[in-house]
C-alpha cells in the first residue's frame, strides 16, 4: 500500500507533448461547439459576448461620468477595467464544476482533468483577449479612444492578469470538485471583489490608507499596470510587479496541487 | 503485454476509505481473451477503468505495452447537445484519427441514418447504444476492454456487434468483465473471478465457473 501509483508507458516527452496538444485541441473544438453551437453567429459569440459586457459598462460609466472631475480618458478607463475583470472573474467561473459535464470524456485515458480546465481557460482567455483588441480597434476607429502608449506593457499586464485568472481557476475549479460550497461561495465572493478589484477606480484617487488595503489584492496591480501601459502619461500608477508575480506563482502551485489531487482521486460513476 | 502488479484501490466515503480492489495481479498477452467474472459490486468496472487508465489505482503498477481501448459499451458518455457526428469527431480527434474517413463506417454500422446529424439527447437508449458501439469500433486497439456489452440493442444488432468484435477483431487481446458466465464461456480462453475485491485466478475456464457458481450460490 506504500508505493505511489505509477503509469509506465512507452512515451517520451515529445510524444506526450504531441498527445497533449491533440487532446486540448479536441476539447477546445468540442467546447466551442457545445457552448456556441452552429446557429447564428456561432463561435463569434466567443468574443462578442464579453464585448457586449464591456460596451455596456463603458456606456454606463460614460453616461454617469463615473470619473467625474478628472481628465481621464473614460473609454480607455472602462475598456481596460472591464477587460481585466473578464480574466480574473470569468476564468475561475468557467472552471467551477467543469468536470461533471465532461465525465464521459475522462474515460479516455489521455484526457485528464487538467486538459479540461486548460481547454476552457484557453477559450475564455482568447475570448477576453480578442474582445479587448476588437474593442480598442473599434473605439479607435470611431475616434473615442487613442491607441496604447506602451503596447508591450499592455500585453505584459494582460498576460499577468490571464496568468492570475488561470491559476485561480485551477484552484477554485479543483476545490469545487471536493466541496460544492466552493461553487456557492465563489459567485458572491467574486461579485463582492469586483468593486475592490481596481476596475472602477484608480488607486491614486484613494486615501493612502485605503491604497494599502486595496493593493493587497493582486489583480489591482495588474489593472494599474494595464492602465499605465495604456494611458500612463495621464495617471499615476501604483503597482508592484514582483508582488503580483509571487501571488500568481503561489496560486499556480496551490492550483496544480489541487488538480493533481482531483486526478488521483477521480471516480467515474 | 498488459501487466497489473499489486493494484489496490480505495474509495473515500463518508464512513472512511473503502477498499474496492485488493492486491490485484493480472497479465494479459497479445491476442489473449481474459474473462473476469463477478457479481454486481464486486469491483469489475473499477478494475476495467484502472486497466484502461481512466482511473488511477491507490497503489500498485499498471504497465501497458499495447494500445488499450477505453471501457467499451457504456451508453451515456456522449455530450447530449452535440450530434452523433460531432461526438464521433471528438473521439477521432482525441485519438488522432481523421474523422472524414470514419463517418461512413459509423453511418452504416449504427443504422442511424439522418439521426446521426441530430443531437444525441433526442436518441432512444437503443440508438445511443448503437452509436456508442459503432464509435468504439472506429479506433483500432490491440486490446479491447469490454464491460458488460451484452445488452446492446436488439438480437440482430447484438449479433452484428459480436461479429464485428469477435470475428473481425478476433486476433486482438480482450478483457471482458461480466456477471454472465455464458458470455465469458463463449468468448474467453481464460477466466478469473473477482470476489470482494480480490482476483482469484483459475487454472481452467471450468474451475473459474465452478468457483463463481459456488460463490453466487452461497450468496443466494
Amino acid at each position: 500500500m506504500s508505493a505511489r501509483p505509477t503509469m509506465i508507458q512507452n512515451e517520451n516527452i515529445i510524444e506526450s507533448w504531441r498527445i497533449w496538444r491533440r487532446i486540448v485541441w479536441a476539447l477546445l473544438l468540442r467546447e466551442i461547439l457545445t457552448r456556441y453551437g452552429r446557429h447564428n453567429i456561432g463561435f463569434l459569440w466567443l468574443f462578442v459576448e464579453p464585448m457586449l459586457f464591456t460596451v455596456g459598462v463603458t456606456a454606463l460609466w460614460t453616461a454617469t461620468k463615473s470619473v467625474h472631475g478628472s481628465s481621464l480618458p473614460i473609454v480607455a478607463f472602462a475598456v481596460t477595467g472591464y477587460s481585466s475583470v473578464l480574466l480574473w472573474r470569468n476564468m475561475p467561473a468557467r472552471c467551477v464544476l467543469a468536470l461533471d459535464p465532461n465525465l464521459g470524456l475522462l474515460y479516455h485515458r489521455n484526457v485528464r482533468p487538467i486538459d479540461i480546465y486548460l481547454s476552457r481557460l484557453i477559450l475564455e482567455a482568447s475570448g477576453a483577449g480578442i474582445s479587448f483588441v476588437v474593442l480598442v480597434l473599434f473605439f479607435h476607429f470611431v475616434g473615442w479612444l487613442a491607441l496604447p502608449e506602451d503596447v508591450l506593457e499592455v500585453i505584459g499586464a494582460w498576460l499577468m492578469l490571464a496568468w492570475m485568472g488561470t491559476a485561480v481557476a485551477l484552484l477554485i475549479g479543483a476545490l469545487s470538485e471536493f466541496s460544492e460550497t466552493v461553487e456557492k461561495l465563489w459567485h458572491p465572493f467574486s461579485y463582492l471583489l469586483f468593486p475592490l478589484s481596481g476596475a472602477a477606480f484608480l488607486v491614486n484617487a484613494l486615501p493612502v490608507q485605503a491604497q494599502h488595503i486595496v493593493l493587497l489584492l493582486p489583480m489591482v496591480h495588474g489593472v494599474e499596470m494595464l492602465r499605465e501601459g495604456y494611458f500612463g502619461s495621464q495617471m499615476v500608477a501604483h503597482y508592484d510587479f514582483a508582488y503580483m508575480a509571487i501571488c500568481n506563482a503561489v496560486f499556480t502551485l496551490l492550483g496544480l496541487a489541487q488538480v493533481r489531487k482531483v486526478s488521483l482521486t477521480l471516480e467515474l460513476e | 503485454m498488459i501487466l497489473l502488479d499489486r493494484i489496490n484501490k480505495n474509495y473515500l466515503t463518508r464512513g472512511g476509505p473503502v477498499c474496492v480492489l485488493r492486491e490485484i495481479c493480472l497479465t494479459v498477452t497479445k491476442g489473449e481473451r481474459v474473462g473476469i467474472l463477478g457479481r454486481n459490486g464486486a469491483g469489475k468496472s473499477t478494475l476495467i477503468r484502472i486497466v484502461s487508465g481512466s482511473e488511477l489505482p491507490t497503489s500498485g503498477t499498471v504497465m501497458r505495452e499495447m494500445s488499450v481501448s477505453w471501457p467499451l459499451a457504456f451508453g451515456g458518455a456522449f455530450q447530449g447537445s452535440l450530434t452523433g457526428l460531432d461526438n464521433l469527431r471528438v473521439i477521432c480527434r482525441i485519438y488522432g484519427v481523421e474523422p472524414a474517413e470514419r463517418i461512413r463506417f459509423v453511418e452504416e454500422f449504427s443504422e442511424l441514418g439522418a439521426y446521426l446529424r441530430e443531437p444525441v439527447k433526442t436518441y432512444s437508449s437503443g440508438m445511443r447504444a448503437r452509436l456508442a458501439f459503432a464509435i468504439s469500433m472506429v479506433i483500432d486497439f490491440e486490446c479491447f476492454l469490454i464491460d458488460e456489452i451484452v445488452a446492446v440493442g436488439d438480437a440482430r444488432f447484438h449479433a452484428k456487434c459480436n461479429h464485428e468484435l469477435f470475428v473481425n477483431r478476433g486476433d486482438r487481446a480482450m478483457i471482458i468483465v461480466s456477471h454472465n458466465a455464458a458470455y465469458i464461456r463463449e468468448h474467453c480462453s481464460r477466466a478469473a473471478v473477482l470476489l470482494e475485491g480480490e482476483l482469484h485466478h483459475a487454472a481452467t475456464l471450468d474451475d473459474a465457473f465452478a468457483l463463481y457458481e459456488q460463490e453466487t450460490a452461497i450468496a443466494a
